[in-house]
């Protein structure tokens, strides 16, 4: 994305649960208690938006969370049970006007035609603010739950057995992508015609059949659900190694990436530039994220030692694939700075705990960066698309 | 003694894709934008409605090889908008119609838990089966279920959903940070399920919700149909709205009742309703009968016909005699997408009788389409409407109604504003929302976990 001036910075939260710390639930600003009521998460989404964050990614899953990668625990100490993602956001996209929503869809075990519509119907409940976040799912326990197929266990993700199935699952959210876009552009912005005249309500040589036949489905269409308002609502997913950045380069409009100095994030960002180039989408706008695991308080030492707390609460220190930071919004300001200048244009924030942290992000980092004048000082754009930069584009289906 | 006077349930079907829905009218507008859902919802909530009503069809129609383009096309996600809805609304109820074939019970279970969650007790799930298919060419899994297993399915898939549902008693979540539980239960959620359509098992990941489980609604008519119902549904969405009709169909499915344990008060009847309304009768018959030819053009009267004949009739005038040549009785048919092609189980027989009532009367085919199909179940002033409504109610023809507007979304408006007020007047509707949720406007038990075998026939 050139530019003369500088690129200005993207911002989103990650939501899942009372925040990415398994101990945050016992803080008393996680309202622990209210975690599967509307309210909880309005107030959430409505304090992003307090801070004019581009959008709000909400996790989810088809399985109890779980403290292993790819089998389940039998703990009682931490958050367990969600709400599915779609419908949060749903639910809470009439009580917001700028913010985008995000949720996780799991490819793995979902329609992509049911996927498609309730993302599309998302953009038109929000008027243009939907997104989502695309996710396989590895654990077999998941796969039970659909019985549908079985899931050879996994037990070591580094074995090549492992890394040849992980690689068919990423395969297989990419046709899953792919239809879901297709869909979207299955009806032209302009085939309902209420034309009284002919009595036609639509024009059916602008319904069109997407006809997608790959080795795992094959789906037909059109879309039950007309083009959204964002002709093609944001496509997201988070990303570890070589095989889903090449999901991030074909088909998504944002990756999230987990580096943890600058040195690693210039060499994931010219890796997925690379890729980007080979999928013919040199030209296209493409934001790289870096995802960050935040512990925020203006006093340096109280961050450390909530930290110190809540890893003596849980009884382990936290650890995750995401670089943790513990400091003040002036540090993480510049922590921000030096991972953008190897070439990442946004960062999604997970906050450790939301009720602390997510205020902390609102209240202290976004000042910080309006200060440096790396952020907006207000929403410049109605869709989540204009937010990003990115247009809305053309339907390829279209003559 | 006279019987007490039984209070009418009412609730509110948003306009859908077929010709009920009149598109035409300077006064209709967008079915898809979520201000029109939010005008409808609004509106239902301020008469006091039960609940509002979305039906479900994923596939675009199509007709002679080509998509339908008379009726209103295209439609929003269902869980998607409900859940949207349950932040403009605060008591309504929110029924979804969601397929049990082109789905799975996890997911499905999972959405209307969390819809659940999300409302305060709202959601209501009206399980619907298809086996085509055709819709199927939309789905990973293709049109695998044979005809006769979509009521086994569903069946199933329902049961499976309420273990599901029960699977969760609703005091596992302790979340107390002194002591660091989070759960009291370490096996919270857990279940399996073996059966022949599905074969599950693990942990179900939605904590109960504040219904317990959604209300069931069940749609079908057939002899399985009913059963199912009687069986395992809370309500009953029904086409009988005739007097007659009704109260037979009424007498068959609660007599059906016992047989699963069940009390006549445990399934609610509840036809769809159409309404037109007038400052005095004869204006309201007028008005009928300009929205019925609204609702059946020439075109659609043509392809009306071709759901009889099954061939290709455009070369007919609308406006001339039907045609002589009979209906070709292949097992291939001209429109796909449609149940009610299947309601014409003799096609020669009725095409007789059809051309039989077009001669004597002197009717074109558009004449006899707006004739025989369906015409608005209430036609008159708010008065007579409101006293035919209270008089079906009270002779056990249905327990109440769901009203299908023409008009999208302003077509409820005028009957809140004037069939309401004059129900809630004779006591026979409440003037306001007595509890939260669904189950308490419709007068429904709150399920007990673990009483999923309850309802086993005995």
């Amino acid at each position: 994305m050139s530019s003369t001036s500088p690129a200005p910075l993207h911002l989103a939260v990650a939501l899942d649960g009372t925040g990415w710390h398994p101990a945050s639930w016992r803080e008393p600003s996680a309202r622990a208690r209210d975690l599967f009521t509307a309210g909880h998460w309005a107030d959430l989404v409505a304090e992003a938006e307090r801070g004019l964050l581009d959008f709000v990614t909400l996790e989810d899953g088809l399985g109890l969370q779980s403290s292993r990668l790819l089998a389940p625990d039998d703990r009682t100490d931490q958050v367990r049970g969600r709400l599915d993602a779609v419908l949060v956001a749903a639910r809470v996209a009439p009580l917001t006007r700028h913010i985008g929503l995000v949720p996780t869809v799991i490819a793995t075990h979902t329609e992509p035609f049911h996927i498609s519509k309730a993302v599309a119907t998302l953009d038109y409940v929000s008027t243009g603010r939907a997104g989502l976040r695309v996710k396989i799912s590895a654990r077999p326990d998941e796969a039970a739950h659909f019985g549908r197929r079985t899931a050879p266990a996994i037990d070591d993700y580094e074995s090549p057995e492992s890394q040849e199935r992980v690689a068919e699952l990423f395969d297989e959210a990419a046709d899953h992508v792919e239809v879901v876009r297709r869909l979207w552009d299955s009806w032209e912005d302009d085939a309902e015609i209420r034309d009284a005249a002919t009595g036609r309500f639509v024009d059916r040589d602008k319904l069109h059949y997407i006809d997608f036949q790959g080795p795992r489905f094959s789906v037909k269409g059109p879309s039950i659900t007309p083009r959204p308002p964002q002709g093609q609502p944001l496509v997201t997913a988070l990303a570890h190694a070589t095989v889903p950045y090449r999901l991030v380069a074909w088909q998504t409009d944002v990756g999230y990436v987990t580096p943890h100095d600058t040195g690693q994030a210039r060499a994931i960002v010219a890796e997925i530039r690379a890729e980007q180039e080979r999928a013919g989408r040199a030209a296209e706008p493409l934001h790289v994220f870096a995802d960050l695991v935040v512990f925020l308080d203006d006093d340096p030492a109280r961050a450390a030692a909530r930290r110190d707390r809540l890893d003596e609460r849980a009884g382990q220190p936290y650890t995750s694939d995401a670089r943790i930071f513990t400091g003040s919004p002036v540090q993480l300001a510049d922590l921000i700075e030096e991972f953008a200048s190897a070439g990442l244009t946004g960062f999604r924030l997970r906050p450790a705990v939301h009720g602390h942290d997510l205020p902390a992000i609102t209240r202290g980092l976004v000042p910080e960066l309006q200060r440096r004048g790396v952020f907006r000082r207000a929403y410049e754009a109605d869709t989540l698309r204009g937010l990003l930069g990115l247009s809305r584009p053309a339907n390829r289906y279209a003559a | 003694m006279t019987k007490p006077l039984k209070q009418i349930h009412l609730a509110a079907h948003f306009p859908g894709v077929n010709n009920t829905t009149v598109w035409s009218d300077p006064e209709a507008g967008s079915h898809i934008e979520f201000s029109s859902f939010a005008h409808f919802a609004r509106t239902a909530e301020r008469a006091k409605f039960d609940f509002l009503f979305l039906a479900e069809g994923l596939r675009l129609r199509e007709q002679g090889g080509q998509i339908y383009d008379l009726d209103v096309v295209g439609r929003p996600d269902t869980f998607t908008v409900l859940a949207a809805l349950a932040a403009v609304t605060d008591r309504l109820g929110l029924t979804g119609t969601i397929n049990s074939t082109f789905n799975e019970p996890y997911e499905v279970a999972r959405q209307f838990a969390s819809l659940d969650h999300l409302s305060g007790g709202r959601s209501a799930w009206n399980v619907v089966t298809s086996w085509d298919a055709f819709t199927g060419e939309n789905f990973r899994r293709g049109g695998f279920l044979p005809q006769h297993e979509r009521y086994s399915r569903a069946r199933e898939f329902l049961g499976t959903a309420n273990e599901l549902f029960d699977s969760w008693r609703g005091d596992e979540i302790v979340a107390d940070p002194d002591t660091g539980t989070f759960l009291a239960d370490a096996k919270a959620g857990a279940f399996v399920h073996q059966g022949q359509h599905f074969d599950i098992h693990g942990r179900f990941d939605v904590p109960r919700s504040p219904q317990g489980r959604p209300v069931i609604f069940q749609a079908g008519d057939s002899e399985e149909g009913r059963e199912f119902a009687a069986a395992d549904a809370d309500a009953i969405f029904s086409r009988h709205a005739t007097l007659e009709e009704g109260r037979d169909f009424y007498r068959d499915v609660k007599r059906r009742l016992a047989k699963y344990g069940r009390g006549p008060d445990e399934l609610l009847i509840l036809p769809a309703a159409t309404f037109v309304l007038g400052d005095t009768d004869a204006d309201a018959e007028e008005r009928a009968r300009e929205v019925r030819r609204q609702q059946v053009s020439g075109a659609t009267a043509l392809k009306h016909l071709e759901f009889v004949w099954n061939r290709d009739l455009s070369s007919y005038d609308p406006e001339g005699p039907l045609p002589g040549v009979d209906p070709d009785v292949s097992e291939e048919h001209i429109a796909r997408g449609r149940a009610q092609v299947r309601m014409y189980r003799d096609p020669l027989a009725t095409a007789r009788e059809w051309r039989e009532r077009a001669a004597a009367n002197n009717w074109s085919i558009r004449d006899l389409v707006i004739h025989t199909g369906n015409r608005q179940t209430f036609v008159g002033t708010p008065a007579s409407v409101a006293r035919t409504i209270n008089d079906f109610v009270q002779a056990d023809a249905s327990d109440g109604f769901i009203l299908v507007p023409h008009i999208t979304p302003g077509g409820l408006d005028e009957f809140a504003d004037t069939v309401v007020p004059i129900l809630q007047e004779q006591g026979v509707f409440r003037a306001d929302y007595e509890g939260t949720t669904l189950r308490d406007h419709l007068g429904l038990a709150h399920p007990d976990a673990g009483s999923a075998d309850r309802r086993e026939a005995s």
